[in-house]
């Protein structure tokens, strides 16, 4: 499917999406909440089938984050990148899409232990890499150091 | 943490032990939590962190010519690629032309990485299934490939050789005749490798029918690299993506339907030939001219967001930049091949024994600081 297809079938699973095209892919954003059900849309969908998650990550914009899927179709080759933008900062909290994609069970136990966003319904959320009474989240924007030195 | 004594029963016969972090058969500080009944693996899970180092917040402090060097730390048996992946990004950013001679000797560079790699992976892989002569005969090549990393880049291993634009030195003047000789030496010695190991009956029994991961799994598992094509994936970047000159070389995209541990011993070994195929029409033909394209002294992406990937030895490399139009990245995020195998073993393992698992990380060849980054 090229671009201008991609976004037709998107904005009919989904109208009220936003599009950016600055970059090398499509990029659709859509608010947190309406994450999962459009994900199963763009997984089982025959002409879409968006079978391979390749990277899951997440931005910190300051005043909210944004979580970024990066969608590939083994079967069509194209490419799609999903953001959903997180509000709340304080108490930041999505959907897993683990049940959709397996590999994200490790990708979202990443971006919760250094973004601090808590995947709901995720089968088994912990601090990947940090210590269990780690204090703070390393990859926020706002996250102290006590042990760094400022050149 | 520790595991309280309520940890290791869990039910009548079934126990749980902890593979690593110091397990000879992990190749670094991974632990895998097993549960066990008998033998037999129940469940497990991978525990990381042991060497997490920060790569992705230590880079939005660097500058775009800097941020490159940190990657060779990652999967250092791949530092070349690695290095290479963060300069292609900044460079399809700014649009930079890079000149054919600095293409065609990261090519080489880039391609005898590869085999070196794989050799490690062949030394290491007999030496976790009981042999130990397959690791000296394996060394003996990489000795003779990590002296050409040494004579040009000036390291053997954590090297860094490729910066935005081209490369960062000319190679030496008998770079070609060293290439040659290595290639010479390693295709004389690739039988002896045949002899000891691929045709050994009980490293094939410990192999065969071991491990299996299907092909869907592999896609929902988000498995590259000699893993996926294992499994009957075609998932080459250098043929999906070509990057760097590689639209214009001929080699074949290794790929078997065999899905056990097995079909990925040899995926790996007829990758290493492709890659001496590659090297080999190229090491004649690289063109004279300028090494490094002229860009500013000090880098500065336009805002927005870039995705770069590359074919590393163990599979696909991402590199996600966010920039805000400053000197330094306001985002990177590496998404690394290793990561994502690593997320396949607790689906491939379970229902083996646990020598089994042994095998299974031996073919799927982790490098553990490119997985804690």
């Amino acid at each position: 499917m090229t671009k201008e297809e991609l976004k037709d079938s998107f904005t009919q699973i989904f109208p009220a999406v936003t599009f950016d095209e600055s970059g090398e892919f499509l990029t659709a954003i859509i608010p947190s909440e309406e994450l999962l059900p459009v994900m199963k849309v763009l997984r089982t969908k025959p002409e879409l089938y968006f079978d391979y998650l390749f990277c899951e990550t997440c931005v910190d914009w300051k005043d909210h984050l944004m979580m970024v899927y990066f969608l590939n179709s083994r079967t069509h080759n194209h490419t799609l990148v999903v953001k959903a933008k997180i509000t709340d900062t304080i108490n930041p909290q999505i959907e897993s899409v683990f049940q959709i994609w397996p590999t994200a069970e490790l990708n979202e136990d990443e971006i919760f232990d250094l973004f601090g966003v808590k995947f709901l319904n995720h089968p088994n959320l912990r601090r990947l890499f940090l210590e269990e009474d780690w204090v703070g989240f390393p990859l926020r924007k706002n996250y102290v150091d006590e042990h760094m030195i400022e050149l | 943490m520790i595991l309280g004594e309520e940890d290791y029963i869990t039910e009548e016969g079934e126990f749980v032990v902890n593979m690593g972090p110091q397990h000879p058969s992990t190749h670094g500080v991974l632990r895998l939590k097993v549960w066990l009944d008998g033998e037999t693996i129940k469940k497990v899970e991978p525990h990381l962190g042991y060497i997490h180092r920060s790569i992705e917040k230590m880079s939005e402090s660097l500058s775009y010519r800097q941020y490159g060097y940190l990657t060779s730390r990652m999967d250092y048996l791949s530092a070349h690629i690695n290095n290479l992946a963060c300069a292609l990004v900044v460079e399809k950013a700014l649009q930079v032309e890079v000149p054919a001679r600095a293409q065609a000797i990261r090519i080489v560079i880039g391609e005898l990485t590869r085999i070196g790699s794989h050799l490690l992976w062949f030394a290491s892989a007999g030496l976790d299934l009981g042999g130990v002569t397959p690791f000296f005969y394996a060394f003996r090549e990489r000795e003779a490939i990590n002296s050409i990393m040494d004579e040009n880049c000036g390291a053997r291993l954590t090297q860094n050789f490729m910066v935005p634009g081209g490369i960062v030195y000319d190679v030496r003047p008998d770079f070609q005749s060293r290439v040659k000789e290595v290639l010479k030496q390693f295709k004389d010695n690739f039988h002896e490798y045949n002899e000891i190991l691929t045709g050994n009956v009980i490293f094939q029994n410990r192999l065969k029918d071991v491990g299996i991961l299907t092909k869907e799994d592999a896609i929902a598992f988000g498995c590259t690299g000699p893993t996926a094509r294992a499994s009957g994936l075609s998932c080459d970047i250098r043929k999906m993506y070509p990057y760097d000159g590689y639209e214009k070389l001929q080699f074949d995209e290794v790929i078997s339907t065999g899905c056990d541990s097995w079909a990925r011993y040899e995926v790996r070994m007829a990758e290493m030939l492709q890659s001496v195929r590659i090297i080999e029409q190229l090491i004649d033909n690289i063109p004279e001219g300028d090494i490094v394209a002229k860009t500013k002294n000090v880098i500065k992406l336009p805002k927005g967001e870039f995705y770069q990937r590359v074919e590393t030895a163990r599979g696909e490399l991402g590199v996600y930049i966010v920039s805000d139009g400053g000197a330094s990245p306001y985002r990177c995020k590496y998404r690394s091949p290793n990561f994502a195998n690593l997320s396949a073993i607790p689906h491939i393992a379970r229902g083996y024994k646990i020598g089994d698992l042994i095998a299974i990380m031996a073919t799927i060849d982790l490098i553990i600081p490119d997985i804690d980054r």
